[in-house]
């Protein structure tokens, strides 16, 4: 980490310092969107299709309205005489057009759950009450359900063509064609990931409440405040400083709350044409039927090794089912296959990526929605390992760059500097003996126990920075009383960012972590920035927060130099506390100086302006990479294949560490829907397109039985930006599957099975040890 | 709908209202009640955010009807620590092991960790983690929840 120009006081980053938001959270004093009640609102419940394709035929509202406490019931009729505008000006991709159905159905329904009729009533009960006695026919049709139906059924959208969401590939290469002809082995093999929810605790929801001016108080779920802002204001033609969107707390979100939606746009409309306020929460069956979803991808995996296992090409294709309203469709498709190549040396590579329509819920990021990339890659190295009847680490060993490679440019163009995926790897396979492993599972096998290690590497590129995410912005100040405030555009759904700032801002100024306090939540208050998406809040907001604690940490010094007559170098702020080099017998205080800053502009030096606060909108580099390594060891039970982890190594990079208990729970976070997404999360939907997992009985989800005991290793390789810190919040995720289908693979080696086809929930493996 | 007329002891208050027979417990002690400390999670009893004791016992407040709290003793996560007092050794333990993160799940985690912790005989680790896989948590992986539990456990010896 780059020191400050002026050495200081205590240090707060890389400690393991308790968070400042735990206090009202533990207590039940949080406050969530639910929490939030304004007089005279509404409660609004959706009346959505209950078929996955076909026409509206016929549609009677009359009964509902009918109900006391009802105040309204909208349909598309109702909502589309608003001017409104379908676009999102954040996450729209050049080039796609945006299916356009309304923010209700118009003539025509595209998936189990679209949104048809909107109901207000006084209380939820009677809003559902009423939303049951709206009257919709519908004709159905055969509805397109699955990639292969995708390619050869009619356009889900009317208006498109076909199905095809968008495509791209890197080009002819018929030379490629001739490695593989000549490589010395050739493997082959797609992985399939399944549907999953991204499931936060806290659904969806809003509170939109109207003012008398024109104006509108959002309580948002949400990811940004800041971007839901610019989107109602875009949507509804509204001037920025007409929504001001407002979000304390938040039950986490994993993506799914970065964008709002038709249905929470359908609620702003709502409360736009009737003029009062509306609160809707979703609740789980909407949550998990119709708020988005993720994962749902293949990819077609060749390699052509030489003799000595060195990686010669690879070629890939890349499917994925987008659904029927999906957005930030660029997340998956357009870094899934440029970052196939990982942390390893292939010299030649070929791909093809292409997104599907699907008359089933949309595709919404999910925390590393490129993971494909790291899930098939390090499966198929396994394959290959035992196909080339080599050992999985040491042919990653082979094939791996270490510090020394850097930098180094990957094949699709990356350069990498500042990692170690080699030496993480070393760091992670030698918490594990892997020679006794070896014997214990050769001994378990002659007992019919089958146990397995799996190892898998990965890059991740953190704070992926343009366009709306480009920057990040800080506003800190001491007050008149000596205290600190930081207005930032960061903001937590669980990530704990009024902690780590504070640590940030905390240690640059020279004051007390306690009276830091990080003001986020707020698109009034905060300026803008890309906040929650990417994992890009330590780099961004806390490069952010470091430059602009220096500009004011030098105010600061030429303040007191001026004040106490030395060198601004020779001030020194410790704990809040001013100490002049030199000069023993001076000292002052952060709070003096706020003083001498507001209030006594006779003590400031005659060129200063008053006031003691600095503002910095930080740009990061384009990404900032970070690595990983995680080993898994797991049982699998052949006869009921039930799958037990014995053991999980979670080592990684990524930088220095801000808060390392914040970074392991991001990473231990991750590694939980990891497993999940291979052994229990699975978004079924059968042939009529009617979705199976409905409910917490169906979606099963990792619970405290089902987690290792996560053990940690950390490498603090800095990168390039101020606090030489990297993101972490979605490696997690991404790697922890892999480790787990190749310990699982490596357990089940016996029988001579591929594991590619997710989740390997226990019927699964019985029934693919049985085929 | 018949209305109900209802009262119980709520964190040491008398509190009294009326409720629709349907209504659920949470649902009043969230909108009547002013305790929003419990959550609705999934509202079909899997996912333990709502969970509060009742006469003692952990229970899932989304399934149960506010009129069979009529004459019962409620305790929420409110009743753990006022904002400003200590926290309860259990919320202080959860704080130093970050054992939480959007929190949203933490007051049913809470009260059914309460009970444990009061239950006679007391639970071992093995019991207490059993017990709390009727709890989801979409954030932390459970290790810091689970090292509150060794803890836990261990305190009780």
């Amino acid at each position: 980490m780059s020191e400050p120009a002026s050495a200081i006081g205590a240090r707060f980053v890389g400690k393991r310092v308790q968070r400042k938001e735990d206090r009202r959270l533990l207590t039940g004093r949080g406050t969530y969107v639910d929490d939030v009640i304004v007089a005279g609102m509404l409660h609004a419940a959706f009346v959505r299709s209950n078929i996955a394709r076909g026409q509206i035929v016929r549609l009677d509202v009359a009964r509902a309205r009918a109900v006391p406490g009802v105040a309204a019931v909208y349909t598309a009729a109702e909502l589309d005489s608003l001017d409104y505008q379908r676009s999102n000006p954040i996450f729209d991709m050049p080039g796609i057009p945006v299916p356009d159905n309304g923010l209700l159905a118009r003539s025509d329904v595209r998936f189990v759950g679209d949104p048809v009729a909107i109901v207000l009533a006084t209380t939820r009960a009677i809003a559902e009450d009423a939303a049951a006695l709206v009257e919709v026919e519908y004709r159905a049709e055969q509805p397109v359900v699955g990639i292969a139906a995708a390619k050869a059924m009619p356009a889900v959208h009317a208006g498109h063509a076909d199905n095809l969401v968008g495509t791209q590939d890197s080009g002819e290469d018929a030379e490629i064609d001739e490695i593989f002809s000549r490589a010395a082995h050739v493997v082959e093999e797609t992985v399939r990931n399944c549907r999953q929810a991204h499931m936060p605790m806290e659904t969806r929801g809003l509170l939109v409440s109207p003012d008398g001016t024109g104006e509108l108080t959002v309580h948002l779920a949400c990811q940004n405040p800041q971007f839901a802002a610019l989107q109602i204001a875009h949507v509804f033609h509204l001037g920025q400083q007409q929504v001001r969107v407002i979000a304390k707390d938040v039950g986490g979100a994993f993506g799914l709350k970065v964008s709002m939606q038709r249905d929470e746009f359908a609620v702003v409309a709502a409360t736009l044409i009737l003029g009062r306020p509306v609160k809707w929460i979703e609740d789980r069956l909407e949550n998990l039927t119709v708020a988005g979803q993720g994962r749902d991808d293949q990819l077609h995996v060749r390699l052509a090794f030489d003799s000595d296992h060195r990686l010669l090409a690879a070629d890939v294709r890349y499917d994925c089912d987008f659904g029927a309203y999906p957005y930030a469709v660029q997340s998956p498709a357009s870094l899934v296959t440029p970052m196939f190549p990982g942390p390893y040396h292939l010299p030649r590579y070929r791909w093809t990526a292409q997104g599907w329509y699907t008359n089933t819920s949309g595709m919404v990021p999910y925390r590393g929605p490129w993971m494909l990339e790291m899930f098939a890659r390090e499966v198929v190295f396994d394959i290959a390992a035992r196909q080339m009847r080599v050992d999985p680490i040491e042919l990653r060993r082979k094939n791996i760059i270490g510090k020394a490679d850097q930098p180094f440019q990957t094949a699709t163009g990356f350069v990498l500097t500042d990692i170690t995926p080699r030496e993480t790897m070393e760091l992670t396979v030698g918490a594990i003996d892997v020679a006794s492993f070896r014997k214990e599972q050769a001994q378990a096998r002659e007992q019919g126990r089958y146990i397995g290690l799996g190892v898998a590497n990965g890059i991740e590129p953190t704070t992926v920075s343009f366009g709306f995410y480009a920057s990040e912005f800080a506003h800190v100040r001491v007050e008149a009383n000596g205290r600190v405030t930081a207005m930032m555009s960061t903001f937590s759904q669980g990530h704990g960012t009024a902690t780590t700032i504070a640590q940030v801002i905390a240690e640059r100024l020279g004051v007390p972590f306690e009276e830091v306090t990080v003001v986020e939540g707020d698109s009034s208050r905060g300026g803008f920035g890309g906040a929650a998406g990417g994992s890009r809040q330590a780099v961004a907001g806390g490069g952010a927060a470091i430059v602009a604690s220096d500009m004011l940490r030098e105010k600061i010094q030429r303040i007191a130099a001026h004040a106490y007559n030395a060198n601004p170098e020779s001030v020194r702020i410790d704990d809040g506390v001013i100490t002049i080099e030199g000069s023993p017998e001076i000292r002052s205080s952060i709070a003096e100086i706020a003083q001498m800053a507001y209030i006594m502009p006779d003590r400031l030096p005659p060129d200063m302006d008053m006031g003691l606060e600095t503002q910095y909108r930080y740009r990061p580099p384009q990404m900032v990479f970070a690595n990983a390594t995680h080993a898994c060891i797991c049982e699998v039970d052949v006869e009921t294949g039930k799958v037990s982890i014995l053991r999980w190594i979670a080592g990684g990079d990524c930088g220095e560490l801000i808060n390392p208990s914040i970074v392991e729970g991001q990473i231990s976070g991750g590694v939980a829907q990891g497993i999940g997404g291979v052994l229990f999360e699975h978004v079924r939907y059968d042939e009529d397109g009617q979705p199976l997992a409905v409910t917490l009985k169906d979606y099963l989800l990792p619970t405290a039985l089902d987690m290792p005991k996560v053990e940690f290793q950390h490498l603090c390789t800095p990168s390039a930006t101020p606090g030489g810190f990297k993101g972490v919040g979605e490696g997690g995720a991404m790697i922890s599957p892999p480790a787990l289908v190749n310990a699982i693979a490596d357990a089940l080696a016996p029988f001579g099975k591929r594991w590619t086809e997710m989740p390997l929930s226990p019927d699964r493996i019985v029934c693919g040890l049985l085929d | 709908m018949s209305l109900h007329f209802i009262e119980f002891e709520l964190n040491g208050q008398h509190v009294e209202g009326t409720a629709e027979a349907r209504r659920t417990l949470l649902d009043f002690l969230r909108t009547d009640a002013g305790c929003t400390g419990p959550h609705a999670g999934c509202e079909h009893g899997v996912c333990g955010a709502c969970t509060v004791l009742v006469d003692g016992a952990a229970v899932r407040s989304c399934l149960m009807l506010a009129v069979q709290a009529n004459g019962k003793v409620v305790e929420t996560v409110e009743s753990l620590a006022s904002g400003t007092d200590e926290l309860h050794p259990i919320q202080q333990m959860f704080k130093e092991e970050f054992a939480l993160q959007c929190g949203f799940c933490t007051p049913g985690f809470l009260m059914t960790m309460v009970a444990l912790d009061r239950a006679e005989p007391r639970p071992d680790a093995a019991e207490m983690k059993e017990a709390l896989s009727g709890h989801l948590c979409r954030c932390t992986g459970y290790q810091g929840i689970l090292r509150v539990v060794d803890r836990l456990a261990e305190a009780g010896k």
